[in-house]
């Protein structure tokens, strides 16, 4: 059971995430749950590569241990971090340019493409 | 050994290298002949890749291995490094790609000059090109992941270019959303591969691909997400938003990106999956997903006022014949006799609509876009009688609405009669639903041209003159493909769809690249 804690948090932060990004109407809060989502990823990755008792994965600076955490997907989680930071920069400053022709954050309200 | 071999690496560094040098180009003339350039190079390049891999097969390469082809180091069952793998079938999607990008690139020149920091506009442009070239030619998933970033990245910033028009962040907002959270989908679906396989590469994992629940919630991630982005219909709601509202030579160039990500669709499906998947329900599901695209998207079509918006929902309709297409190829997979009666045929409709659908649709858009540029609307109720004053476009756009609606001579009727062919075998439904699709197709484009070439010419639009003539180059590249395509359909079976369809049917020689025959 205790095993599999971080493994129920990266469910869990999924969840929650998907309930914001669904049904929030603050644009904003929408971009938080886009935020949590990327974060569970990460938080998966990580969690695959870890070996209870493994050490840092680098070779010189390891030591005595036998045994080390995959280092690939944290080399993945680094490049996902990264592009993530890039998207919610994008995500915010098209909220900042829809506040100002919009003046509203409510997503009901944002709608002038339909049909 | 040719310098050739690097061609893969070369058709991603070279445009990537184009989008970071462009924003310091001070002088305007100077930036659109390093435009142009970079534009007409990564075509060149692509077109000797294509080449290379129809003479020489499957073409891999090790980024920063020692040798270009060193796939497995000595001792390794694993390949460690990224590995770019291009078939016959990646080549050709980065040859169609890349026809239609030159053609919006040259479209949009002139475009350039109307805005204040175009240089933006050439990096953000080569970003995408980048990303989607690189979606064709990778063998990596998560190379694939980064690269299906890079492109929405960059369409966000395309599609929200005009930044004081409301309607275009809007547009573009829904679009980040929506991408960025499939993207992130895809990416659990290659994080649980890794976790069982331990590895990243493509082929390495079809290699040992034994398909169990795990692979299975993988496939669903994968398929949702890829579906979304390449705009099939339970997900195609941004679709008409974003191409709408984008600068018309980035509508042309988001069609042939949407089918970068079909095209990753049908990798997994075929090279990763293939035959280790038993049972038809992956084809079926994507059958439907085509039937559902092509029918829904049309309907939208027809009740549409404005071009632009009007032409995105045709591209989710054409979609779906892409998808029907090489469903029924995947449908048929497992047998060979089933796969010579309908599933090769199926294929090659497929494969066939995808390069007709780059160059007809995205000549359509460039269509808009010049009505756009000589009268500022494309809403049919406020156009009418322009046949006269601007002939070129006139004869372009007729062309292109002819193809897309399947009359013959031209292209689309070619794909559009595999299809119906193959798939009338399968079930009688599914051509009979392509058949309306295509009836209702021409309808709507008969109306696009009544209401906005024919008729009396309006007083408000007298001063209407004809596009710049580098927009009329770039309308003519897709035209002169189009007329191509339609003159001589036999070679262009023979020589770019056969070899296309048999490499991605062709799971063994796909893994057989990577993983050598010896293992």
């Amino acid at each position: 059971m205790i095993n599999n804690i971080p493994m129920l948090t990266v469910g869990a932060l999924f969840v929650i995430g998907l309930y914001g990004v669904l049904f929030k109407r603050n644009i904003i809060k929408i971009a938080i749950a886009v935020s949590i989502i990327e974060s569970s990823t990460n938080l998966f990755l990580i969690v695959l590569g870890y070996r209870t008792g493994g050490s840092i994965p680098v070779y010189t600076l390891a030591g005595e241990f036998k045994k080390m955490v995959l280092p690939t997907p944290q080399a993945l989680t680094l490049t996902a971090i990264v592009i993530g930071l890039a998207t919610t920069a994008l995500l915010l400053t098209l909220i900042m340019l829809l506040y100002k022709h919009y003046g509203t954050l409510d997503v009901h309200e944002i709608r002038r493409l339909r049909g | 050994m040719s310098w050739q071999v690097h061609l893969p690496a070369l058709v991603v560094s070279v445009p990537l290298l184009g989008a970071f040098i462009s924003i310091a180009m001070v002088k305007p003339r100077l930036r659109n002949l390093w435009f142009a350039t970079i534009l007409v190079a990564t075509t060149i390049l692509a077109f000797l890749m294509w080449r290379y891999v129809a003479i020489n097969g499957t073409l891999v390469y090790v980024m920063g291995g020692e040798r270009w082809n060193l796939t497995l180091p000595s001792g390794m069952t694993l390949p460690i490094r990224i590995i770019m793998e291009v078939d016959a079938f990646g080549a050709f999607m980065a040859l169609a790609g890349s026809i239609a990008t030159l053609a919006s690139g040259l479209f949009s020149v002139r475009f350039l000059d109307r805005v204040n920091d175009g240089n933006k506009f050439v990096a953000l442009f080569f970003l995408l090109f980048a990303g989607m070239l690189g979606l064709e030619v990778t063998g990596d998933f998560f190379n694939f992941f980064v690269f299906l970033e890079i492109a929405s990245v960059a369409s966000f910033g395309l599609i929200a270019f005009w930044r004081d028009r409301p309607e275009a962040i809007e547009a573009s907002f829904k679009y980040a959303v929506l991408s960025t959270f499939v993207a992130l989908i895809f990416l659990i679906g290659v994080g649980i591969l890794y976790g069982v396989y331990g590895t990243l590469n493509m082929a390495a994992i079809a290699k040992n691909m034994q398909v169990g629940f795990l692979e299975k919630l993988a496939l669903v991630l994968f398929i949702v997400s890829l579906a979304m982005k390449s705009g099939a219909v339970p997900l195609h709601m941004w679709e008409p938003d974003a191409y709408g509202q984008a600068p018309a030579g980035v509508s042309c160039f988001l069609v042939v990106v949407g089918q970068a990500s079909l095209y990753g669709m049908f990798r997994i499906a075929f090279s990763v999956y293939g035959q280790a998947f038993e049972g038809s329900v992956l084809a079926w599901v994507i059958i439907v997903l085509g039937l559902l695209s092509m029918f829904i998207g049309v309907i939208m079509a027809v009740i549409q006022k404005e071009a632009k918006r009007l032409m995105a929902y045709h591209c989710i309709s054409q979609t779906g014949y892409m998808l029907m297409g090489i469903g029924l190829g995947l449908l048929a997979l497992s047998s060979s006799q089933a796969m010579s009666e309908y599933g090769f045929t199926a294929m090659k409709g497929g494969i066939f609509h995808i390069i007709n659908n780059a160059m007809y649709k995205g000549l359509l858009f460039l269509t808009a876009g010049s009505l756009f540029y000589a009268t500022g609307t494309t809403n049919l109720n406020k156009l009418g009688g322009l046949a006269r004053k601007m002939p070129y476009t006139t004869f372009m756009f007729a062309v292109a609405a002819a193809a897309i609606a399947g009359l013959p001579p031209f292209n689309g009727f070619v794909s559009k009669l595999l299809i119906y062919e193959s798939s009338f075998v399968v079930h009688p439904f599914l051509a009979v639903v392509a058949m309306v699709t295509s009836i209702l197709t021409l309808a709507s484009f008969v109306k696009v041209f009544q209401s906005g070439f024919l008729g009396p010419s309006r007083d408000d639009l007298n001063n209407v003159r004809e596009v710049p003539l580098s927009m009329v180059v770039g309308m003519m590249v897709l035209c002169v493909m189009i007329i191509s395509l339609s003159m001589m359909p036999n070679w262009v079976l023979a020589n770019l769809i056969e070899p296309a369809a048999r490499d991605l049917v062709n799971q063994a020689s796909y893994i057989q690249a990577v993983m050598g025959s010896g293992l």
